[in-house]
């Protein structure tokens, strides 16, 4: 609300001021990132701790920046992309059609219900034993696991969105003559979008975090995998710069997720509403 | 009663699914060994008292790591709501480190704190404790100003206001918050006790695969997946009645 105010009060004042006040906002909102960062370089240089508890965040940086140029950052943050997007979206598309079954079959809910009831609450890691022993240590494992865990949130979220699009909507279509996957398709989906959205948006970090742990696990390319060799060599740089570079990535994902929402929701009422996230 | 049964029935057709394909050479046994087997495993586990001292020291692990993480974090979303300079330096922080994947810490943690139960918990501790401030956030911001006003128009202190009114009209995010720290906590103590520990149910799992002893793995395996899905209900139990008050 305030927000919102402040912009339209903002048009109104002298460009000069507005810079003013723009930047004064960036201030206050960096400060705390600016002063983490001080405080980490120069508890660093203190001397108080070793650099192997913690190395100086400009030589963490720096580490970053070899590893861009030699390359294996692009190599580690796209094998651990790949199988978290790939597993992502196989979550997401299979979610949604399963929780589009469920809600229509009556026989395909009887099967399917229970399993997500008692599913969902589970530490599916606990299953990567299991997995690594059926399908091996390489990609499809690890998407394996990423689409075990991310389907869940999915499938729900979408069961509660079908269930909760209003009566008098799918009324109106049935009386236009809509066609059963007419409905589904151009009414109840789009009226559950604002649901699978928030599914999505729970699963996404989901399918990061279980592609970075299953990468821990198994070793290889990645970022989690990069992580763990640094962490076998005590080359705490490096786990430092793991730490730094899977902090970007997340927070650039869970942002873009948060974009996309805003835009294919354009057309909902919660898009005038301000936004925290 | 026979309509939990009904509803519960899928799950039993996968057990007898999965001892039937394994009894039957569908699937080789020593991927899939056969339920009855497992359960068996699980027994001998039990007496031998393995799964009990490893799970003690798990769960000391996950309910020490969560604790924290509610008390610092429940406080620290309440004050963030109720102090606004606080919020304006603090939400850009919470703001990037949401989204991070806590699992990333494991190699720090344990480079800090050993292989110990300490590394867990302060994993935990992070891990949870964000998801936790984040529901007292937006719980406590969206406490009634009718409710506030009314409050401090009858002369309520300060302290009064926030625990009487800005603390109970939080409660409802704050709890949905908690239920998300819930599901982590499992998450991250499993997958950092099988990535390195010496103790914990994530050691056993590792261990009894890195064995052969398939069985008594599953058997494990099973063990914490129903904790998790028994804590989870549990807790919904204890959020309904907390939550009486909200008709």
């Amino acid at each position: 609300m305030n927000d919102r105010l402040d912009e339209t009060l903002e048009t109104e004042r002298a460009p000069a001021r507005r810079v003013l006040a723009v930047a004064g906002w960036v201030l206050a909102r960096s400060i705390a990132i600016i002063g983490l960062l001080v405080a980490w370089e120069w508890l660093a240089r203190s001397g108080t701790v070793t650099p192997f508890v913690l190395p100086k965040f400009t030589a963490v940086i720096e580490r970053i920046w070899n590893d861009a140029l030699a390359g294996d950052l692009l190599i580690n943050t796209g094998a651990t992309l790949f199988r978290a997007i790939v597993g992502f979206v196989i979550a997401a598309i299979g979610g949604v059609v399963l929780a589009m079954a469920m809600s229509r079959v009556a026989a395909v809910n009887w099967l399917f219900d229970p399993i997500i009831s008692v599913g969902f609450p589970m530490p599916k890691v606990a299953f990567l034993p299991v997995v690594i022993l059926w399908l091996g240590l390489y990609d499809v494992s690890k998407i394996s696991m990423v689409v075990l865990d991310a389907i869940f949130p999915v499938v729900t979220a979408t069961l509660v969105g079908i269930k909760g699009v209003e009566r008098e909507v799918i009324w109106s279509a049935r009386n236009m003559g809509a066609k059963d996957h007419e409905l589904m398709w151009q009414i109840v989906l789009p009226a559950a979008l604002p649901q699978i959205m928030t599914g999505l948006q729970v699963a996404l970090p989901i399918a990061l975090i279980v592609a970075i742990v299953t990468e821990m696990m198994m070793g290889g390319y990645g970022l989690g995998g990069g992580m763990m060799t640094a962490s076998r060599f005590a080359d705490s740089r490096g786990v430092f710069a793991g730490i730094v570079e899977i902090a970007v990535v997340g927070f650039c994902l869970v942002k873009g997720m948060a974009i996309l929402r805003r835009r294919l929701l354009l057309w909902h009422q919660e898009a005038m509403e301000p936004s925290t996230v | 009663m026979t309509r939990a049964l009904l509803r519960y029935l899928p799950l039993v057709l996968i057990a007898l699914l999965w001892e039937a394909a394994s009894r039957l050479g569908l699937v080789s046994s020593l991927a899939l060994p056969p339920l009855s087997n497992v359960i068996e495993a699980w027994i001998d586990l039990i007496r031998s008292g393995e799964l009990f001292t490893n799970g003690l020291s798990s769960i000391y692990r996950g309910a020490a790591g969560l604790l924290l993480a509610i008390v610092i974090g429940a406080a620290l979303g309440i004050f963030m709501a109720w102090w606004r300079p606080l919020n304006v330096v603090l939400s850009p922080l919470v703001e990037l480190f949401y989204p991070m994947p806590k699992s990333a810490l494991i190699p720090v943690t344990v480079s800090w704190l050993g292989f110990g139960d300490g590394s867990k918990i302060l994993l935990i501790f992070l891990g949870c404790m964000l998801p936790v401030t984040v529901g007292a956030f937006n719980g406590a911001r969206s406490s009634e100003q009718v409710l506030v006003w009314s409050a401090r128009s009858m002369g309520a202190s300060r302290m009064r206001m926030l625990w009487d009114v800005v603390v109970p009209s939080a409660m409802p995010e704050l709890l949905n918050g908690i239920r998300t720290a819930l599901a982590l906590s499992f998450i991250l103590l499993v997958s950092s006790e099988l990535i390195v520990a010496r103790q914990g149910f994530g050691y056993l799992i590792g261990s009894l695969g890195a064995n052969g002893s398939y069985e008594a793995m599953f058997a494990v395996v099973l063990t914490v997946a129903f904790l998790g899905f028994a804590a989870d209900r549990a807790y919904q139990l204890v959020m309904q009645r907390l939550l009486r008050w909200r008709q």
